[in-house]
């Protein structure tokens, strides 16, 4: 939404091919992250969202591929006609990725510090000694004690948050511009999940880089981000400022998300949940992708792919409700829920 | 790490104990005995026949035999060979290094060769190197020790004869030559069935562990690696490789006993004085002492190659340090 944004992901589509057919995971996907900005990435497990991170750092391999009227522009430089060699630069140094397991993400048989110093090894040619310095410097900033000693152990004597914070400081080495979070917290305890969060807003404080936050955790984004894209069925449905959305959403489907969290104080004993799961990616329906799982479908729904309507600045939604919003007085039962087709999530 | 050496020292005492016990019977129930050959010969009279088994005990009670001869192999006697006419444990010290020499020399150059193969296979997934190569691997890998010991030989002893047929040493020509003809002497005499050796275990070796780098080059770490903008030849080498040894060794440590047993066969096929011709032959003269001995020879070995699979399986992997 800045004029110049660090990252401009235009069209992004990556298809896999799969037994049943293409899968098209990330389905003709466009955002922007600004400069300094936290950008919150919010779906359900298979909308996408993964794919769109590694996309991104083009780590898409074996049966996936990225579709060629894709760009992902970085500081106006479109990563996808890069060559690989140039790709490898960007990795680690420009654009940096933290991962949802810190555990299986961290290599078992190398220490720590070799791990975070190899970073500096790669991209700043950094000699034996001065990496493991800067490894243990990391390690000092991320908020480990003892970094001396703790550089020479190994990740299975970590502790879990230890373990991630180890993750953020190996992504830190280079000062990216770019920070991928890829459910950073989703493994960890629910204090540590604070804790890194925490560490995050503190280090992007420090050194300025904007961060895409992939979540599916809609409270993870309330506390950091400044502005929210949810994807759903490998497309962007809706997009707003983080206040916006939260105040004020539009996609019944964020409206969903919103519905299926727990708020501190609530009145509702069971939380509630969006009837069906996200369909197949080899077999995304025709017309609205939310419809079958929608309390206000309709034939138009069933008939036309909705656009990204404009509803406010900055907010756009993919839903037909933005010209018939009359309709939204009056919900029905899904078709999922009243078939039973499809639940389960 | 300590307390894992100890337990596993017991546990080999234990194993050799069995092993010696196991052989002594087998030996023992087998029809004949070291003087049946050199009786059927008809020099010998039964009387005289009669007179040496009461010599050597072989006489008495199975049972009695049998704690009279642990009880001095406790001891560390092995006993006096029948067949070498020579104390059993003389017999081992002149057969033992040529066996190590054999064995140590296959098993590096296969690990070498093993470790190679697979991670260009790996690396070059699905091409005509990984689908070339795997194959013949796999032609090595299911053909039997002495067939293709015996075509060795026909292809570089007979019909181009690079490599001398047998043996350890030029029977005549190596009391004359000076250390370095002797150095290239013995080499020569190796190269045929250590290669032997080596192109059965290096199969093993590669298709085992092209396997475990294919199995790791999908686990997160890897991706993680690349993340870090890692060249595909780095994230291999120092991640993927490191990481996949493990299988290799355990892998290692359990074919030991099986690499004893190819040795035995090839030995007997290039007619190399070690262990496998020891043994060989002492079964075919009922060397009591002499089989037993090269029983718990073999025993021992195998039990210190599973140690050092175990300690090199944690060098490789820290997490096995701790347990």
């Amino acid at each position: 939404m800045t004029p110049d944004p660090l990252l401009d992901v235009q069209n992004l589509r990556t298809t896999f091919s799969t037994d049943a057919g293409p899968a098209r995971a990330v389905d003709g996907v466009s955002f922007t992250v600004g400069r300094g900005e936290t950008v919150g990435l919010v779906g359900e497990s298979g909308c996408g969202k993964s794919v769109t991170a590694l996309s991104i750092l083009r780590l898409i391999d074996g049966a996936g591929r990225i579709e060629k009227d894709s760009h992902i522009l970085l500081e106006g430089r479109d990563l996808l006609s890069l060559p690989e060699r140039e790709m490898r630069d960007v990795r680690g140094n420009r654009v940096a990725m933290i991962w949802q397991e810190p555990l299986s993400a961290l290599n078992p048989v190398m220490s720590v510090g070799d791990q975070i110093a190899e970073v500096a090894r790669v991209h700043a040619h950094a000699s034996r000694a001065e990496a493991h310095a800067k490894a243990v410097e990391m390690l000092r900033l991320v908020g480990i004690a003892d970094p001396e000693q703790r550089a020479n152990e190994y990740p299975h004597q970590l502790s879990g948050g230890m373990r991630q914070r180890v993750v953020i400081a190996m992504a830190l080495v280079m000062s990216p511009a770019l920070l991928i979070a890829d459910e950073p917290t989703t493994a960890l305890d629910v204090t540590i999940q604070a804790q890194i969060l925490e560490l995050l807003a503190e280090v992007q404080k420090r050194m300025g880089m904007s961060i895409l936050l992939i979540t599916h955790d809609l409270g993870v984004v309330a506390e950091t981000a400044s502005r929210v894209v949810v994807m759903y069925a490998g497309e962007v449905v809706e997009e707003a400022p983080v206040r916006e959305l939260f105040a004020d959403a539009h996609h019944p489907y964020t409206e969903g998300l919103m519905r299926a969290m727990p708020r501190v104080g609530g009145t509702e004993t069971r939380l509630a949940t969006i009837p069906g799961a996200v369909p197949a990616p080899t077999d995304w329906p025709h017309g609205c992708r939310f419809r079958e799982r929608c309390p206000y479908a309709w034939e138009l729904c069933e008939r036309e792919h909705p656009p990204l309507y404009q509803i406010g600045a900055g907010h756009v939604s993919r839903c037909h409700l933005a010209i018939e919003p009359e309709r939204r007085a009056h919900p029905h039962v899904p078709i999922a829920a009243a078939t039973g087709a499809g639940a389960g999530e | 790490m300590r307390r894992l050496l100890a337990a596993r020292a017991a546990q080999a005492v234990v194993v050799v104990a069995v092993v010696a016990t196991v052989v002594f019977a087998l030996i023992h129930l087998a029809p004949g005995d070291p003087f049946g050959a050199a009786l059927e010969s008809g020099r010998v009279s039964p009387e005289v026949r009669a007179e040496w088994r009461a010599r050597y005990g072989l006489d008495r009670p199975l049972a009695e035999q049998y704690v009279r001869w642990i009880g001095s192999v406790a001891r560390g006697d092995l006993g006096w060979s029948f067949s070498r006419n020579r104390p059993v444990a003389g017999a081992l010290a002149s057969a033992l290094p040529n066996t190590l020499v054999l064995m140590g020399t296959a098993l590096l150059l296969s690990i070498a060769l093993g470790i190679a193969a697979a991670v260009l296979q790996a690396a070059r997934r699905g091409s005509l190197v990984d689908r070339g190569s795997s194959a013949l691997l796999l032609v090595f890998y299911s053909m039997p020790e002495f067939w293709l010991g015996l075509m060795l030989l026909l292809a570089f002893a007979y019909e181009l004869p690079i490599f001398p047929v047998s043996g350890v040493v030029d029977p005549v020509m190596h009391e004359y030559m000076g250390t370095w003809g002797r150095f290239v002497d013995r080499v020569r005499h190796l190269a045929l069935p250590a290669l032997t050796l080596t192109l059965l275990l290096s199969a093993a070796i590669a298709r085992h562990q092209r396997a475990a780098l294919l199995d790791v080059a999908r686990a997160d770490f890897t991706r993680t690696a690349r993340a870090k903008g890692l060249s595909p030849r780095a994230v291999l080498l120092r991640h993927a490789l490191r990481n996949s040894l493990g299988t290799t060794i355990t892998l290692l440590g359990l074919m030991f006993p099986a690499l004893l047993g190819g040795a035995v066969i090839v030995e007997t096929v290039f007619a190399w004085p070690g262990m496998g011709s020891l043994a060989t032959s002492a079964i075919a003269q009922r060397d009591y002492p002499l089989v037993s001995a090269t029983a718990i020879v073999g025993a021992v070995m195998t039990v210190a190659g599973s140690v050092i699979a175990d300690v090199l399986g944690a060098t490789a992997d820290p997490r096995l340090r701790d347990a």
